[in-house]
């Protein structure tokens, strides 16, 4: 039994000490990479650079699509986890597949779908043309592709979270006379709340750092069509390292505050489990 | 009055329900008593207005609601697992159905002290302010009561309300939900596959099987003159002696001579009586009856006659 017990410690200890260095190797490494090289040459050409007229066009830009998409992708989560979760009909599966599908599909190929559709020999690049409407080099392509790219986030966690929840709080609403939107706003609400914050986070950190589609569709117009991401990348091939790192420590700050809200809201939420009051 | 007119439901191609009709009078208290998987929730749940038939129609006091919505039809629902809602306390809770009212929601005040007072009616005097989370099992039940009956329905239907609790609890419960139904002269309807329950507690009982009503009938009724060998079966204890005769354990009596002659397997004590499990000579057959306690226990393995006092004679059945 004792020496049983010993050499699975022992074990337990190599596999943290793995999972450790890994993580270490590969994220904390990085990201304090990216904020030495940001600051590198001190604070005052960290700050040159975060305001720069580009970067700070492309931070204004990169806002302005999380300000648009992640409301869209809240409504469109929510709806189609409710119509999913409480209701029977027809394609239901093909739905619920169908939301999966920027997960699987490679955000280079999602960025070109919007091309084929929109750009200027695709199927309504014409039509747009001719009534001069621009989506494909424009902010409404960036903001269609990444609409796209994040839609699975909400709904993703919600759809489990409301299938367990079941609809009998629901009825219980609507027997007592409240109408379907007292019910939604009264029951259903409070009670994905927690899964809805914590999807809405995913949502917002993959909108802000979506690099693939984004670039496709943006065509790259320094100071218009640049979101962080692709502003980053521009100043990196440009050779200029300490821009180049100051916009991506942002984007690194971005991601260590979701992490953080993240982890508050699972415990809060606790690891997916019924929300409580 | 409510009125259940051949009412069908189908989900997929399963018939969940064939021609129901059901007749149930203002004040009644009825059971629906069956298997699971008889209908019984599919056909409450008609009835409230959650599901809707396939076939038939449901009217309320003469009037065709079977396109009204479960909102305007006014009636309390208590569920199985009662669905009171998590997020609110058990005050906001009972309160939900007047505070959600569109038209002529009274004042704030009022919906409280309506609160309070269902709250005192159940009971739970003192607890408005606890979330459900933090109330036992027949606590819970007794708020979702409260808060069916603070809009005041026309009709009260409970599913399985006693299902969730455990025997004690559950005992006294449905003494005093009996009560509150008489005090209160509402018309109720329970699903129930307790069979005890729904004779110690219903006007009438329905009994169902595989989505038909196989009895309609008071508890009386139903026990002692069962219409098809299932009610006999499912309503209280009967036994299948040869040649179709269905008879209950307590009417079965000892005689010395010209009986049934059976072998005694198994003899324990239930309450004022011994309880004997034996087999029919011949035939293999397990009959169980009740000897009064008074009486010596009859020895393990010895033969003895048996002779039914009431018996009922089925058609065989087709199924
Ligand atoms: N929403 C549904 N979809 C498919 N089948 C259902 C649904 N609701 C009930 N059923 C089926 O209908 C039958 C009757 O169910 P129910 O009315 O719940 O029975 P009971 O309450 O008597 O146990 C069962 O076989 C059940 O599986
Ligand atoms: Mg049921």
């Amino acid at each position: 039994m004792r020496r049983s017990t010993t050499e699975s410690r022992a074990l337990q200890i190599v596999l943290i000490a793995i999972a450790l260095l890994f993580l270490a190797f590969f994220l904390a490494l990085p990201l304090i990479a990216v904020f030495g090289e940001a600051l590198k040459a001190g604070f005052g050409p960290f700050l040159d650079a975060v305001t720069a007229p580009d970067a700070l066009s492309a931070i204004k830009l990169t806002l302005l699509i999380a300000a648009i998409s992640v409301p869209l992708n809240l409504v469109f989560g929510v709806a189609a986890s409710w119509a999913i979760t409480k209701f029977q009909f027809r394609g239901k599966s093909l739905l619920i597949s169908m939301i999966d599908l920027p997960f699987s599909v490679s955000p280079v190929v999602s960025g070109l779908i919007f091309v084929l559709l929109f750009g200027a020999s695709g199927w309504v690049g014409p039509w747009l043309a001719e009534h001069d409407l621009k989506i494909i080099f424009a902010v409404p392509g960036i903001v269609l592709a990444t609409v796209f790219i994040t839609f699975p986030f909400v709904a993703r966690e919600l759809i489990p979270l409301m299938m367990e929840q079941g609809k009998d709080e629901e009825e219980a609403a609507i027997s007592l006379g409240a109408s379907g939107w007292q019910t939604f706003r009264h029951v259903t609400l409070p009670n994905i709340r927690w899964g809805l914050l914590y999807g809405v986070l995913l949502c917002n950190a993959r909108a802000m750092g979506e690099f693939g589609a984004v670039s496709v569709v943006s065509g790259h117009i320094r100071g218009e069509t640049n979101t962080m991401p692709l502003h980053v990348e521009i100043l990196y091939n440009e050779y200029d390292f300490v821009g180049a790192f100051a916009v991506a420590s942002l984007l690194a700050g971005l991601a260590l505050v979701t992490l953080i809200a993240k982890t508050v809201l699972e415990w809060r939420f606790n690891l997916h489990g019924s929300a409580r009051h | 009055m409510i009125r259940v007119q051949n009412v069908t439901k189908t989900f997929g191609d399963f018939a969940a329900l064939h021609g129901i009709d059901l007749k149930i009078k203002a004040g009644e208290f009825v059971a629906l008593l069956g298997p699971s998987g008889s209908g019984k929730t599919t056909l409450l749940r008609i009835i409230a207005g959650l599901e809707f038939q396939d076939g038939g129609e449901v009217l309320f006091d003469g009037e065709d609601v079977s396109s009204r919505s479960v909102g305007e039809r006014q009636v309390g629902f208590v569920f199985q697992q009662y669905a009171l809602f998590k997020h609110m306390t058990v005050a906001e809770n009972v309160a939900f159905g007047l505070s959600v009212r569109r038209k002529g929601r009274p004042p704030k005040a009022d919906i409280r002290a309506r609160a309070e007072e269902l709250l005192r009616l159940v009971q739970l005097d003192g607890l408005g302010k606890r979330y459900p989370g933090q109330l036992s099992g027949g606590q819970r039940q007794r708020v979702a009561l409260a808060r069916a009956l603070a809009i005041e329905p026309r009709l009260l239907l409970l599913d399985e309300p006693f299902g969730a609790l455990d025997a004690k609890v559950r005992k006294d419960l449905r003494r005093w939900l009996r009560g509150l139904h008489e005090t209160m002269g509402l018309t109720s309807i329970f699903v129930t596959h307790d069979q005890e329950e729904a004779l110690e507690l219903a006007d009438r009982v329905v009994v169902m099987d595989h989505g038909r009503i196989e009895q309609v009938g008071t508890p009386e009724q139903v026990y002692m003159e069962p219409a098809s060998p299932f009610v006999s079966d499912f309503v209280g204890e009967t036994n299948q002696l040869p040649g179709g005769i269905h008879v209950r354990p307590h009417d079965i009596e000892l005689v010395t001579s010209g009986g049934i002659p059976v072998v005694v397997d198994n003899v324990f004590r239930r309450g004022g009586s011994w309880r004997v499990e034996g087999r029919i000579e011949g035939h293999d057959r397990v009959v169980e009856f009740d000897v009064n306690a008074a009486n010596p226990a009859p020895m393990l393995g010895e033969t003895v006659q048996i002779q039914p006092l009431r018996e009922r004679e089925f058609q065989k059945h087709p199924s």
